[in-house]
């Protein structure tokens, strides 16, 4: 209904103001240019920074993403288990995050009441207000200090057992991957509760009707009738979560331990990931060593960048698909 | 429409429907209640951090009253009592020369894409660009702005503006065109039939009604913002504790970037000024929220 209304307020300006008096010429042209400048920060980003990083490509070659090794005072820049380090934080940060809110966008938009909705969402996005450095000045002066006798309780249980021996692994650490990756998931939910409802409210009326009038109990009307139509949406919502976990900086700084050439599956040593290396070793760096953390920050943005451009699409075609536009 | 299923009048019918518990409407209530716990779930960490933040940041703010809002940073760690004058006056300076920067620029970016653009190629690629430029991690923004700016002019608070502003620009385009698009088509149309220009139209007519929302958007922005700290290490420093009014040039301090710095002490002086910070920012971003929620809610009813 939108969609026929703005083509024919389109073709209504058209013949209307074909000729805009000046001072609407004016006012036009700033408003494309605001618009422009989307294009010209991105542009200016990829640019600039590729071009200040050159000095690192060149040193380091294809060593810089093969190495776990990064050795400064030999002028040697691995980047790989920052790497590893960034995209583990970020799937712990998922397997926690992605349950609990879906779990909470069905339960806000498909069982709760309109009171209880509305208090719901504005617990949750509170949640994304508190500043990403509280949540890591907590995480490191609270969570790890308490949460490693649990860590440890963890770590003994699954001792021997095959693969949860190696994931909750011995000599647990409070600042963690784990750690890192609770206060990830804390941070994303709301995004990714926010998006989910925005996805699971496009499911056509009629159908979540249908499947209750056939009888469906209310979680076989979810799992029949809201969850195969925003299957895609779904998915999108949870790759923007992710890419908001692989960049955020300052919480993981503060607890992930800081390890260098740290690769493993245990969940409960200490390592590093991409932006906490930046800002940890930003002031003391030398002109090849900024080189090189640039050339960290272009392949952070690269990535997010993917995973954003690939969720945005998923996404947008999910929301075409239902609206049918 | 699943409340009208339930208020269905079952008390009349010849069979009552309900006595028939099956496995599977036991399986459905299991699996509503586990929905519910993952909101309690989450509620322990929200509750958990803002609890910390009031019982340890409180006491350290309020303890004698004013001291906290205007004294200066103490110089040395071993110090114990308050002092974050120069940091709040920082975040509320940077915050709002960004917020100058990005929210007319926001608006208008918006105002192009849904008054101007609308569904041609350029409007789509922006738009699209826009969405993929809030997931553009904040310290990237930060080292940007450290190389085109702070490179040549030094630290200086206006880095920090210019970063959190990179920052902010797509959220407020986003949020401002969501609003736009609220705007009834037949506003514009009425417009025109007077004879209003369209430049005209969208000042006078389309931004004045979307106004509450699009206030309300701009300051869940810059609540955000006023949290952010990566960016800022690179463009305003993270060494000085003196309040810095010129933004214009030397380095400056903020909330965020002191909450940072004290998070890694371990003498208690620094942690109590680290939770007294945290309890400020939060309680600026929260007011800002307040205020979101507060228009909002007053446009709603107005309507």
């Amino acid at each position: 209904m939108s969609s026929a209304n703005s083509t024919d307020i389109a073709t209504l300006e058209r013949g209307l103001h074909a000729s805009g008096g000046s001072a609407d010429r004016a006012f036009r042209s700033t408003a494309y240019l605001a618009g422009g400048l989307v294009l010209l920060v991105l542009g200016l980003v990829t640019y600039t920074m590729v071009n200040r990083s050159t000095d690192a490509w060149s040193h380091m070659g294809l060593d810089f993403f093969t190495s776990r090794t990064w050795n400064p005072p030999e002028q040697f820049y691995g980047i790989l288990s920052y790497v590893f380090g960034t995209v583990y934080t970020a799937c712990i940060a998922l397997a926690i995050s992605v349950p609990l809110s879906l779990g909470i966008a069905l339960f806000i938009t498909q069982v709760a009441p309109r009171w209880l909705q509305r208090t719901m969402t504005y617990v949750i996005d509170l949640l994304a207000v508190v500043p990403s450095v509280v949540f890591g000045l907590w995480g490191v002066l609270v969570l790890s200090v308490h949460i490693k006798g649990f860590y440890k309780w963890m770590s003994s249980t699954f001792d021997g057992v095959p693969v949860l021996g190696s994931v909750f692994g011995p000599n647990p650490q409070g600042r963690s991957f784990f750690t890192a990756g609770i206060i990830l998931a804390v941070m994303i939910t709301p995004i990714i509760v926010s998006l989910s409802r925005e996805v699971i409210q496009t499911t056509p009326q009629n159908e979540k009707e249908a499947a209750l009038a056939l009888g469906a109990t209310r979680w076989e009307m979810i799992r029949g009738a809201v969850l195969p139509h925003s299957k895609g949406g779904l998915v999108g919502a949870v790759m923007l979560g992710l890419g908001r976990a692989m960049g955020e900086t300052i919480a993981v700084a503060l607890v992930i331990g800081s390890a260098t050439g740290r690769i493993g599956l245990n969940v409960f040593a200490g390592g590093n990931s991409m932006p906490a290396v930046i800002t940890a070793e930003w002031g003391e760096a030398d002109a090849l060593k900024k080189s090189a953390l640039i050339a960290m920050a272009v392949t952070l943005f690269v990535m997010t960048i993917l995973v954003n451009v690939i969720a945005t699409t998923v996404v947008n075609r999910s929301m075409k698909k239902t609206r049918g536009v | 429409m699943s409340v009208a299923v339930d208020q269905f009048d079952t008390e009349h019918l010849a069979i009552d429907l309900r006595t028939k518990r099956s496995w599977r409407s036991i399986k459905s209530h299991v699996m509503v209640s586990l929905m519910f716990l993952a909101f309690i779930v989450i509620l322990i960490p929200l509750i958990a951090v803002i609890g910390t933040v009031v019982s340890k940041g409180a006491g350290i703010v309020f303890r004698d009253f004013p001291a906290w809002f205007t004294k200066g940073i103490p110089g040395r760690t071993r110090v114990v009592g308050p002092g974050m004058g120069p940091a709040i006056i920082g975040t509320l300076v940077i915050t709002g020369a960004a917020s100058l920067l990005a929210i007319p620029l926001g608006i208008l970016g918006a105002v192009y894409l849904h008054e101007y653009g609308r569904q041609s190629k350029p409007a789509k690629v922006v738009r699209f660009l826009a969405n993929v430029m809030t997931g553009v991690p904040s310290i990237v923004m930060g080292l940007f702005v450290y190389v085109v700016f702070t490179l040549r002019f030094g630290l200086s608070g206006v880095g920090g503006s210019l970063a959190l502003a990179c920052l902010m620009l797509p959220v407020v385009i986003r949020s401002t065109e969501e609003m736009l698009r609220l705007v009834p088509d037949d506003l514009r149309e009425a417009s025109y039939a007077l004879g209003t220009r369209k430049g005209r139209t969208v000042l006078t007519i389309v931004l004045p009604s979307a106004l509450p929302g699009v206030v309300s958007g701009c300051l869940l922005a810059v609540a955000r913002a006023a949290g952010e700290t990566a960016p800022l290490l690179f463009t305003i420093g993270l060494i000085t504790k003196k309040a810095n009014l010129n933004i214009f040039s030397g380095a400056n301090t903020t909330l965020s970037a002191q909450i940072f710095r004290n998070a890694g002490e371990v003498l208690p002086g620094p942690q109590e000024r680290g939770w007294g910070a945290a309890f400020t920012l939060v309680a600026i971003a929260f007011l800002f929220t307040i205020i979101a929620r507060l228009v909002t809610s007053a446009y709603q009813k107005r309507r």
